[in-house]
Parts: structure tokens; sequence; C-alpha cells
């Protein structure tokens, strides 16, 4: 399985665990990710707020070179993922969009047909790959390890092309088959404030709190992320939220590519564990059998 | 009187443009039931709800929800988008009420969304990628360079872990992207006004 692989901007800097642990799973399973030649910002929800044309050329841009690639695009953030597949759509339905930024890419010396197709890593290991290969490479036993499966929101809204737009369970399958117990989560699909954490602190502040009080609630021992935004503010700002709210809560955050690398036989080195923080030490002391 | 873009007002502009977004149209089938609203999770902290901002297009006061903190507020979570019985794409009319607030001059200096909006798009432009570290520092410097000083354990941390690269990658393609992207933006420009505002 050959795919071109565009990490976004966010895991070339501050969630650089997230493309470390997505190689290192992919690798394992036999799929070949060539990160996409030169590309560029998506754009996510900023730039469209300020310019609506210029942001689907950036989008349209990353597809062409895709297009040229003569693969179909794996991306790994829930927001690159929406944007571009917002820019695929409505390039496809608005000819008069389409034509002009056929224009504008034309003098980039590009040009997009309209056939490549976004897709997410996580649909892509649960699909193309599926159950047996995954379970054929399970080295560590995550001993029903308690995990909250947390989708954020842009990884099945709007398109809702991967799974249920409200109550997706794709990630639930695949802890299941790695040897983890997910653990139910009304709100999985709930929303985690997202840039809302640099520019209304105390609203997104209450956002991530809804999420932790619910996980601890139904026995989570962790939470499984999928957005390297969603990621940050569940882990960075836990401590903010202890004191903007007197709670005490202390809930390990970690990638879904890093709990399938645990099971697959991953140090958590190699997985980019630990870089976080809030501390997932005490997890491992209770659950691996194999510590490296 | 705000600038407008050719003595058009403000709620024709607005109209003109959400009809030229795919699906932007079924605007006109809102039928005020709230489901919007209702699945928002920061409405409650909105001056205007999202009910609220078609009622208000439809009372003629659109300039009072792009003065408002409600645009700003939108976190593009795409609930109500998905939840719309009239299939109102409500997360792209926000992004509209956005661009808006910003062209014609209705944003407050202490809007700090549509501050790092700007910022986001003008690193974009110069290197075709965000780095974090210029973003949130250039964010702070402008709207509080006091709350730097509460950022530093928490930037610290991710420092020592390695996960605040200070050197931002240039792409090849940067400045042929963005030439290419003015250009398109000069031609598309229905009016002579587009000059910087805010």
């Amino acid at each position: 399985m050959k795919f071109s692989y565009y990490p976004g901007c966010s895991l070339e800097g501050m969630n650089k665990a997230y493309d470390k642990s997505a190689r290192a799973v992919c690798d394992s399973l036999g799929i070949n990710l060539a990160e996409l030649s030169d590309w560029n910002c998506c754009g996510a929800s900023a730039y469209i707020s300020i310019r609506e044309l210029r942001a689907h050329l950036l989008s349209a841009r990353n597809l062409a070179i895709a297009e040229k690639e003569k693969k179909d695009l794996v991306v790994v953030c829930p927001s690159c993922l929406t944007t571009l597949t917002k820019t695929n759509h409505y390039m496809a339905e608005d000819p008069k969009l389409r034509q002009t930024i056929s224009k504008a890419l034309k003098e980039t010396e590009l040009q997009y047909w309209g056939s490549v197709k976004v897709r997410h890593l996580l649909e892509v290991i649960v699909n193309e790959v599926g159950q047996n290969e995954i379970k054929a490479r399970i080295k560590n036993s995550l001993k029903d390890l308690k995990v909250a499966p947390y989708y954020g929101c842009q990884l099945t809204r709007p398109f809702g092309e991967i799974d249920d737009k409200e109550f997706p369970t794709i990630l639930d399958t695949l802890l299941f088959w790695v040897g983890a117990k997910p653990v139910n989560f009304p709100v999985k699909t709930k929303c985690c404030g997202g840039m809302l954490m640099m520019t209304n602190e105390d609203v997104a502040l209450g956002l991530v709190r809804n999420l932790l009080e619910c996980a601890r609630e139904n026995g989570a021992e962790c939470i499984a992320t999928i957005c390297p935004l969603c990621h940050m503010n569940l882990e960075a700002y836990q401590d903010n939220v202890n004191k903007h709210f007197g709670t005490d809560y202390n809930i390990p955050i970690l990638y879904f590519t890093q709990i399938v690398g645990l099971a697959f036989g991953f140090s958590r080195q190699a997985l980019g564990i630990e870089e976080e923080l809030t501390p997932s030490k005490a997890l491992f002391e209770k659950h691996l059998e194999v510590i490296r | 009187m705000l600038l407008d873009r050719g003595q058009q007002s403000v709620t024709d502009v607005f109209l003109e443009d959400v009809y030229s977004i795919p699906h932007g149209e079924k605007i006109k089938e809102c039928i005020q039931c709230g489901t919007c609203s209702a699945s928002c999770p920061t409405s409650y902290a909105m001056d205007y709800t999202p009910r609220e901002v078609i009622a208000s297009l439809r009372a003629g006061l659109l300039d009072r929800v792009l003065k408002s903190n409600t645009i700003w507020l939108c976190a593009s979570c795409y609930y109500c988008t998905v939840r719309c019985p009239s299939g109102i794409k409500l997360t792209d009319i926000m992004y509209e009420l956005k661009r808006l607030a910003v062209e014609f001059g209705y944003v407050e200096k202490s809007a700090k969304a549509a501050i790092v909006s700007k910022l986001f798009v003008d690193l974009v432009d110069k290197n075709g990628r965000i780095a974090e570290v210029p973003l949130v520092s250039k964010f702070f410097l402008k709207t509080n360079p006091f709350a730097a000083f509460g950022m530093m354990p928490r930037a610290w941390k991710l420092f020592r872990r390695g996960r605040m690269p200070m050197i931002p990658h240039r792409i090849k393609g940067a400045s042929e992207l963005k030439a290419a992207g003015a250009k398109m933006e000069a031609a598309s420009t229905p009016t002579e006004i587009k000059a910087e505002r805010v």
C-alpha cells in the first residue's frame, strides 16, 4: 500500500510524537508513506476565516502535488482532513470555483483534475489492513487497558465519510483489536475548544474539563486521541483545568498510534511517549508486560 | 457608516458572498428551530446564538452580529452543520461572517481570534507552513505580553521535550504560491475596495 503522506504543520512542531508513532506503526503494517513533496499548510480553520479563495488554493496545491505523485493522500490531523476534503468536494461541485483555483494553480505550474482521495490514517489501518494482519503483529499484551476513545470534531464532521458523524466506533474497534478495552465515552465527538485555548481560555478549559470528567466517570485509565490539537489541549492544559476548577485530574493522553505501537512492541521512546506533559508512567508500571 | 463594497449594504454583500459558497442558498430555508444553538458547545458564551445570527440577518441587524463575540467563539466543530434540518452549512457561514467582519472593519482591536487568524495567514504566506513558536509568541506580544510570563513554565517543559523547534521551515514554492494567491485575489475582487483595514 503506497500513499503520499501529509503530516501537517503541527506534526513538525509540538506534536512530533504523533508523526513518530504513525510512521512506526505504518512501517510495521507495510503501509508505505512517502512524504508529499514540498507540501504547504492546509490553512486549517484560521486561513479561511480571513480569505476564502486563497484558503482553497492552499489545499488545491497539496492535492495537485498528490495527483502528480499518482497516489492518494493520507493525513493524520483531522483538521487537515476536513480542510483538504472540503476543497476537494467544493472544487468538484462548483465549476466557477474550480475555474478560479485552476487558473491560479497554473501560475505555479500545477494542475488538479480531482482524482485524489484524501484519507485518514485511522481509516486506512482499519479498512485496508484489517483485523487479522493487525492481530498478527501484537507482541505486548495491553492487559485490557481501559481507554476512552476520543474522536474530536473533524474526523467525522462535516462529511461523515469515515464513520457516523456523532457516534463513530472505528477507533473503538481498532483499540479492541490491539487488546485494549475501550470504555463507554458518550462525549467522544464533543469539542475540545481547539484554537479557543489561545483566544478564549475560560471557554476552552470548560470544554476540556467535560471530557476529562467523562473519561474518569467511565473508569478510563487514559484517553486515546486522533487530533494533535485535541491532544495538546488535553495533555498540556490539564494542569490549567485543575487550577481553574480546583479539580485533580491526572489522566494520561496518548495518540491512538502510540497505543497501537505499544501493542506492536515498539519502545516508548520510539513512539514519543513521555514527551507529553501529563505523565503516563504509572500506566506502564501497571499494565505492560514488557517495558523497554 | 463603515466602508462597504461598491455602495452595497453589508447585508447585500453578505448574501452575495454566501450564495456563492456551495450550498450557500440553503440559508433561505432556516426555520428558526434552534437546533444549531442547542448543539453549539460555545453558544452559552455568545452574544448572539447561531439561530439569532440568522434572525438578525432577517431583521436587518447583521452589523450587530459582526461586532459581537459570536463569530469568534465558533471553534469549527461542525455540530450545527451536520444537525441542521434545513441543510444550512452554518460553519461556512461563520467563516463568511469572520471574513466580512475583518474586511469591513467591524472587529474590535481586542478580538484575539481575529488577531491570531491574521498572524496565521501572514506566516503561511511567508513560509508556506506554520510554525507554532513564532505564531504563539507574536500572538502574545500583540495581545498581552504579560501573559507570556505565565506561559513560561509550559514553554520550558515543551522545549525540554524537544517540542519547540525554533526555526520555521520555508517551503520551496512559498513565494510562487503567495504570488499566485495574491493575483487570484486581485482578479476576483468585485470592486476597488480591498485596502488593508483594521
